[in-house]
């Protein structure tokens, strides 16, 4: 009788085993569970973090809702999961979400050896150094014998010691995996510098005891484009991605806004007919409904709007678009048409 | 004779109870197997599919990131088996001196428990009560807090001693400057351990066979001071020191603590010493009562009752469950990632990071610590069967 049991048990095992290795594609799995799962960082102020009622808030998190809302034309559909930069890429490769909107930089071995996928960048970043006001530092080049402290898991480790062996300086890494605690450190005065993507630092400055004290040194030793990522191998999962984020930067072009879809709905201009659906063909392509950009654009915003909502000058972070100002305006931002 | 031995030839397999058993085991241990193998090659496809990198081949790539502090040394333009090694080493030495002071401040406390003195006894009580209860990580991320933020930063830094320096970067102090003298010393510590050792054979003996007792403990602490003291002065009498200074950011020079490590072995002794008090105390009041009260009638001194009567006793009841703190004290250092002290799991996860070989990185985890506890264990079992019950 036991025996049986044991019998059965190790078939059940097997069979759950079996069942699942073999999966469809990621948007028709999304489909039939009702709504995507994404990662998000959960303590950056301006791309992943709740605010004081719980509710997400940021760059990251809204490009997580404008996926949603392109696959299921409701931007609430949506799960975020909390991960820190050494779980992340772990998190995405086993399935335990579908996308992955939490600051990653786009590097080689990432998108290779890695096994991930990255579609459109959503903010061109770079590393800098945060240090206090008081230690009377101009440059990045008098760092030497400085203690840095540094997230793990990113490439912000591997680009600081680059940095400081390229100039023949010397550091000591104080490493700390949780990025609140890593701020406290720093701030308490356990480390010289801070150093992270200058929109981190930002992010960082922004709850210090008393902001002015800090100050970001000229330096920006690393190109951080920072992208969501997806699985390798699910090409139409990547493009639905990758054209959901191309879709924020598009209508910002075309001059489309939360505020003005409706009207532009009757605009007799063929691009914006076709990126809004009212000639239909782009969504059939993609796998979704024909009005997606509209339902992207209706509930979360275009580029600008995301922009300006979570890390703009009028935000605690203050950034200003730079880089990330689309390319007519002397930025990156650049979308292919929507045809 | 014969006729039994048909009979037990006649009986079916199945029907043999032992022989059934056998083919139950293979066909277990062929499950066992199977799914071993299935979940193996199932990996290795998935990863295959989804175009992620397997093999140790990284093993001998360059790390390229710095690691805090180091037994070893090391930069970013080593290996990731060496910045591995580099936390191996760093996981050692907090286990190693963790471990030691937390059985020296158990069996002080568990003493201490047991306690005539009421005030000593409640003292005790209310350590391992109040340590034992907050969980760990909490502890750690308070010490940690207290470093940073309570001590100053270098340029301030407290001087309890002349060359010696309190901040919030750790605990700077000088260190002898390398002489040759220094490796001598050391030989002549190792050669004064070997004349206690046998000094102590030797008075067992004769105490054996004459009664008398020989002053062992006065002498051997005068040949272990002395040896290495007579050297020093022979080979010249090195003083200088390598003091710390502040240059920069840092001090350099001399050796510095830091407050992660500190922090770290701080919170580890503290926690685990609550539980080897208790281990402490139950196995001394597991030794009937009777052991002192007749050791006393035989005129042995306090200390000698502890010493001769109680304690060989108790250790065999203490020994076990010392080991698997023991062990858990090693198992708990990886919450080192919390605080910032670079560990062996903490310099794993870069590596797992930067590689994206989570499978390889976490099997490589799982190995070296599996192996810290069979090397912990097996060293306990050995001293366990050692001071065992030698029965004749």
């Amino acid at each position: 009788m036991k025996l049986r049991k044991l019998w059965v048990c190790a078939f059940v095992v097997v069979m759950v085993l079996a069942a699942g290795s073999i999966s469809a594609g990621t948007l028709d799995d999304i489909k039939a569970k009702g709504f995507v799962q994404v990662g998000v960082n959960g303590q950056l102020a301006g791309f992943g973090i709740p605010d004081e009622k719980g509710e997400w808030k940021g760059l990251d998190v809204d490009t997580g809702r404008a996926i949603a809302a392109a696959v299921f034309g409701d931007a609430k559909k949506i799960k975020f999961v909390p991960l820190t930069a050494v779980q992340r890429f772990t998190a995405l490769q086993s399935g335990e979400v579908d996308v992955l909107c939490r600051n990653a930089t786009i590097i080689l071995s990432r998108d290779t050896a890695q096994g991930l996928d990255f579609a459109q960048v959503n903010y061109y970043d770079g590393q800098g150094f945060l240090v206090p006001k008081k230690m009377n530092i101009k440059s990045a080049k008098e760092l030497n014998g400085a203690t840095v402290c540094v997230l793990p898991g990113t490439t912000t480790e591997q680009n600081v010691a680059d940095y400081f062996r390229s100039n023949n300086m010397k550091m000591k890494p104080v490493v700390i995996e949780n990025n609140a605690e890593l701020n406290k450190a720093f701030f308490a005065g356990r480390c010289d510098c801070l150093t992270s993507d200058t929109s981190q630092l930002a992010g960082a400055k922004s709850v210090a005891p008393n902001p002015s004290d800090y100050i970001f040194l000229p330096e920006i030793i690393s190109k951080e484009p920072l992208a969501p990522a997806v699985r390798h191998g699910d090409n139409q999962w990547k493009d639905v991605v990758n054209w959901t984020v191309l879709a924020l930067i598009n209508a910002e072009e075309l001059g489309i806004s939360s505020k003005n879809v409706d009207e532009m709905l009757k605009s007799s201009n063929p691009s914006i007919q076709r990126f809004l659906g009212v000639v239909p063909g782009n969504g059939k392509a993609l796998g979704l409904e024909e009005n997606f950009a509209y339902n992207i654009i209706k509930q979360v915003g275009n580029y600008a709007e995301v922009f300006d909502r979570n890390v703009g000058p009028s935000t605690p972070l203050g950034l200003d678009r730079g880089y990330n100002a689309l390319w007519t305006k002397g930025g990156l931002m650049y979308s292919p048409d929507f045809k | 004779m014969s006729s039994t031995k048909q009979t037990e030839n006649s009986i079916p397999f199945w029907q043999d109870p032992s022989r059934r058993a056998i083919v139950y085991q293979l066909a277990t241990l062929a499950v066992v197997g199977f799914i071993a193998y299935y979940l193996f090659s199932n990996t290795v496809t998935n990863l295959q599919r989804q175009s992620i990198a397997t093999g140790f081949h990284f093993l001998e790539k360059e790390a390229s990131f710095e690691v805090g502090e180091s037994l070893i040394r090391y930069s970013a333009a080593d290996s990731y088996a060496r910045a591995l090694l580099v936390g191996i080493l760093n996981t050692i030495k907090v286990a190693f001196v963790g471990i030691v002071l937390t059985v020296v401040l158990g069996t002080f406390v568990g003493i201490a428990r047991l306690s005539s003195n009421w005030l000593v006894s409640r003292m005790a009580a209310a350590y391992i009560e109040f340590f034992q209860d907050i969980p760990i990580l909490l502890q750690l991320i308070f010490w940690y807090a207290v470093f940073y933020d309570s001590l100053p930063a270098p340029r301030n830094a407290l001087e309890p001693f002349p060359g010696m320096f309190l901040c919030n970067r750790g605990l700077a102090f000088g260190v002898p400057e390398p002489h040759p003298a220094y490796g001598y010393v050391a030989v002549a510590f190792l050669a004064g351990c070997l004349c206690v050792y046998f000094l102590r054979k030797w008075a067992r003996i004769r105490q054996d066979r004459t009664g008398l007792a020989f002053p062992v403990f006065s002498t051997g602490s005068a040949v272990l001071l002395g040896f290495p003291l007579i050297t020093w002065f022979v080979f010249g009498a090195p003083t200088a020191m390598n003091m710390p200074r502040l240059s920069g950011f840092n001090f350099t020079g001399g050796l510095t603590v830091s407050p992660e490590f500190t922090a770290l072995l701080l919170g580890l002794v503290l926690y685990t010493a609550a539980f080897v008090a208790e281990i402490v105390r139950s196995g001394i009041q597991a030794v009937s009562k009777g052991q002192t009260e007749a050791a006393m009638s035989l005129g042995l001194k306090p200390w000698q009752t502890l010493n001769l009567v109680i304690l060989p006793q108790s250790l065999r009841i203490i020994v076990p469950p010392l080991t698997s703190q023991m062990l858990n004290l090693t198992k708990n250092s990886s919450l080192a990632v919390a605080i910032g002290f670079p560990d062996f799991v903490s310099v794993a996860n870069t590596t797992i990071n930067q590689t994206g070989q989570a499978i390889e990185g976490v099997a490589l985890i799982m190995v070296v610590y599996l192996i810290f506890s069979l090397v912990t264990s097996a060293f306990m079992n050995w001293y366990n069967k050692k001071i065992a019950l030698i029965e004749r």
